[in-house]
């Protein structure tokens, strides 16, 4: 990764489908010309790396995206908070205080810059780790700590298992599915739906480079392509489906190129540089919001830990590479920009510090040994009111509970 | 009233709700130019556009899950699975992600489409044409499970179906779906999901089936009548499998006492041992006999032999007699 050669993006690749008095080539005319659906520039953007900013925080100002500085420093608190609640969480899981957890370390920018980049009324299907991007979108922290106790204050009721949150309607943000891939088809029909309402909505949906084997993707990208669905696909490449590596998930050059068979842009991107991620999904989204449909971005990152506090990644991979990525990893780079460009300094950095570990100890403190959801929430929002069986299942259970006979 | 089959009956339900609500659409296989493999959406292309009867490509996980998406965004999806037989490569997306939405999202986020799909043999159709999945969905909690045996309550039903706040499976009995003819009542009616329907009153055996099954069993009550009037069937069509209405059969079980399931699936975990387990719970000190089944056989379903594969009005009045002579 750090020895590619940054790549300037060029201009978006021609829409799919044929041009006026043309037909594509093997669509059904056998003498039909071949007309290109991808250029040598669209190749390259697919194998290349698209990147801006170095690893030791260094970015040529003409290429970094214009925002305001408040923008990337809100974009740096929410890395910021992904890393310091993955890290309490993942003690109080140690301490046995927490059933399950599965932090991002290291892939902190894929789940901040690409949200940062969509309109307040775009949405976000997310993938697994991409619990921070509720919490940079609005869900209070408070909600998603009680989701990993599963209590009474949970969003999702306790339903799921921890980092699995549920978001209020309004944030646009669907729940998380333990299922690999089975998001992308629906990303592609709420970006389909928008589109025949004639909303300007963007969708961005996440995967993991392990989700490109699964069916779902290839459905899911294929009905976005042919529909012109505005969809942002991020395939988050980071290295490892739990002890798969990337290398024995495709035979193909890179998944990014993958796009080019669907007739869809691909990029391949520095998945630790906010603003090659943050310029990309921008990018993607005002060319599908002008109708011209989805792209495929491949964000490579590394999963600095486990695959989740069930895993010992020290069985299936050298602790050399991960000292390697540990190196490349976003919020060391963003952080030393930020104060380079003069919009973060070190006190400043010491209280976002202390004030976003205040807020994880309080929303800790606030959802720890609170009771779980009532029981009625058993048989609710299975249906939208429970049918007679259910109350009939739940009557049973509390006639047990009041005592044997 | 006009007179028509169920394919007619399907047809007409869409274009009302079609007409009524902008927010439905109908997607699928062949299901837009072409009106449908057994043109149950013909007509629908020409007058709502390619936007909102959708030709996809050929993908049935696809299928379901855009259509997931819609009804998050807020369309309502009328998805069609050409035959049951290919709507595995979807029931990931119905089991996991359909039936689980509402509640995994603490309510936030509901799905409500319905997905229309023929099922059933007799139809010459192998394995991959005949197949009745329906306790597959059954046990699937979140979903409903609706399976019309003629046309007036597959119009009735799919009216309500889609009006639905919660995602439903649509099984259309595809044998009788132009053998089985009927005056429809014409423009907007609703027939309650959960309730069944008395077909053939009688006292002395309750016969529960659903689909085409339903004309299977009217025709062993005909034939039943003949014999001397020996057997007095009554035959209850439960229209709605999921949630299926329990009052209905404990009501017929209370008068006839003996009961005899009828379906197309193979027996082993099919909805019949359901039906079964549920009313003895119930009425075990009402019945006078076992409770007894009539249904495919546990194999896959045959092409040559599918009509020894299926129950017929015999294996009914088999079971009928053994019932009674208990």
């Amino acid at each position: 990764m750090a020895g590619d050669k940054p790549k300037e993006p060029k201009e978006p690749m021609n829409a799919p489908g044929p041009s006026p008095g043309k037909v594509r080539a093997g669509m059904g005319d056998v003498g039909a010309e071949a007309v290109e659906i991808y250029s040598d520039e669209d190749h390259a953007r697919a194998i290349g790396l698209w990147s801006i900013l170095t690893p030791d925080g260094k970015a040529d100002p003409a290429q970094v995206p214009q925002v305001e500085p408040t923008g990337w420093l809100a974009m740096y608190r929410g890395m910021l908070l992904i890393r310091l609640l993955d890290e309490r969480l993942m003690t109080l899981q140690r301490q046995g205080r927490v059933g399950f957890y599965a932090e991002a370390r290291g892939q902190e920018a894929t789940v901040i810059a690409p949200v940062a980049a969509l309109e307040a009324g775009d949405w976000i299907v997310p993938s697994h780790r991409e619990g921070g991007a509720a919490l940079y979108r609005g869900l209070p922290l408070a909600a998603y700590v009680a989701q990993i106790f599963g209590n009474v204050h949970d969003i999702g009721k306790g339903r799921q298992m921890p980092v699995h949150p549920a978001a209020p309607r309004e944030l646009r943000f669907l729940p998380i599915s333990s299922c690999v891939a089975t998001q992308l088809p629906q990303a592609t029909g709420i970006a389909w739906a928008a589109k025949i309402k004639g909303d300007k909505t963007v969708v961005l949906a996440y995967l993991g480079e392990g989700a490109t084997s699964a069916e779902d993707f290839h459905t899911g990208v294929n009905f976005a392509a042919v529909f012109r669905a505005p969809v942002v696909f991020v395939c988050v490449n980071n290295q490892w489906a739990v002890s798969t590596p990337a290398a024995a998930q495709s035979a193909s050059e890179t998944f990014a190129v993958k796009a080019l068979a669907y007739g869809i842009p691909g990029v391949r991107v520095d998945g630790n540089d906010p603003f090659a991620l943050y310029a990309a999904t921008r990018q993607a989204a005002e060319r599908a919001r002008r109708g011209q449909g989805p792209t495929l971005i491949e964000a490579v990152t590394y999963r600095l830990g486990a695959h989740s506090s069930s895993d010992d990644p020290d069985r299936y991979r050298a602790p050399a590479e991960v000292e390697t990525w540990a190196a490349r990893e976003p919020l060391i780079r963003f952080q030393a920009w930020l104060k380079t460009a003069g919009v973060l300094d070190d006190a400043r950095e010491a209280e976002m510090r202390a004030d976003l570990s205040r807020d994880i100890r309080d929303a800790v403190a606030a959802n720890e040994g609170q009771p779980p959801p009532p029981l009625r929430s058993l048989i609710e929002d299975v249906y939208l009111r429970p049918p007679r069986a259910l109350e009939e299942q739940l009557a049973d259970l509390q006639r047990v509970r009041a005592g044997l006979p | 009233m006009p007179e028509m089959n169920i394919i007619q009956a399907v047809n007409d339900a869409l274009r009302i709700e079609m007409r009524r609500d902008p927010r439905v659409v109908v997607l699928g296989e062949d299901v837009g130019r072409f009106g449908g493999v057994f043109r149950a959406t013909t007509g629908l292309y020409e007058e709502f556009g390619g936007e909102r009867c959708i030709d996809t490509p050929l993908a049935e996980s696809g299928i379901v899950g855009t259509a997931i998406g819609m009804a998050l965004y807020g369309l309502r999806p009328v998805p069609e699975i050409q035959f049951a037989d290919f709507i595995y490569p979807a029931y990931d997306q119905i089991v996991n992600e359909l039936a689980k939405m509402r509640y995994r999202s603490g309510g936030q986020y509901p799905a409500p489409l319905v997905i229309r799909t023929p099922v059933g043999g007799g139809i010459k159709g192998g394995h991959y044409h005949s197949q009745s999945p329906e306790a597959l969905f059954i046990h699937v909690p979140g979903l409903k499970v609706v399976i019309p045996s003629n046309p007036i309550d597959a119009k009735g039903l799919l009216l309500a179906s889609i009006r639905d706040e919660d995602p439903v499976i649509f099984m259309e009995p595809k044998r009788v779906y132009r053998a089985a003819r009927g005056d429809v009542p014409e423009g907007d009616y609703t027939i309650p999901i959960g309730e069944a329907k008395i077909v053939r009153e009688g006292r002395q055996v309750t016969i529960l089936a659903w689909g085409a099954m339903v004309h299977t069993c009217l025709e062993a009550a005909e034939k039943a009548s003949t014999l001397d009037g020996r057997y007095d069937l009554e035959i209850i069509d439960l229209r709605t499998l999921l949630p299926f209405d329990v009052d209905a059969i404990l009501t017929s079980v209370k008068k006839t006492g003996r009961v005899v399931i009828v379906h197309e699936a193979p027996r082993t975990c099919g909805f019949g041992a359901e039906l079964a387990a549920t009313i003895q719970e119930r009425a075990l000190l009402q019945l006078q006999a076992p409770i007894l089944r009539v249904t495919g056989f546990d194999t896959p379903f045959p092409y040559t032999l599918e009509h020894e594969y299926l129950p017929d009005a015999n294996r009914i009045l088999d079971a009928v007699a053994r019932v009674v002579n208990f």
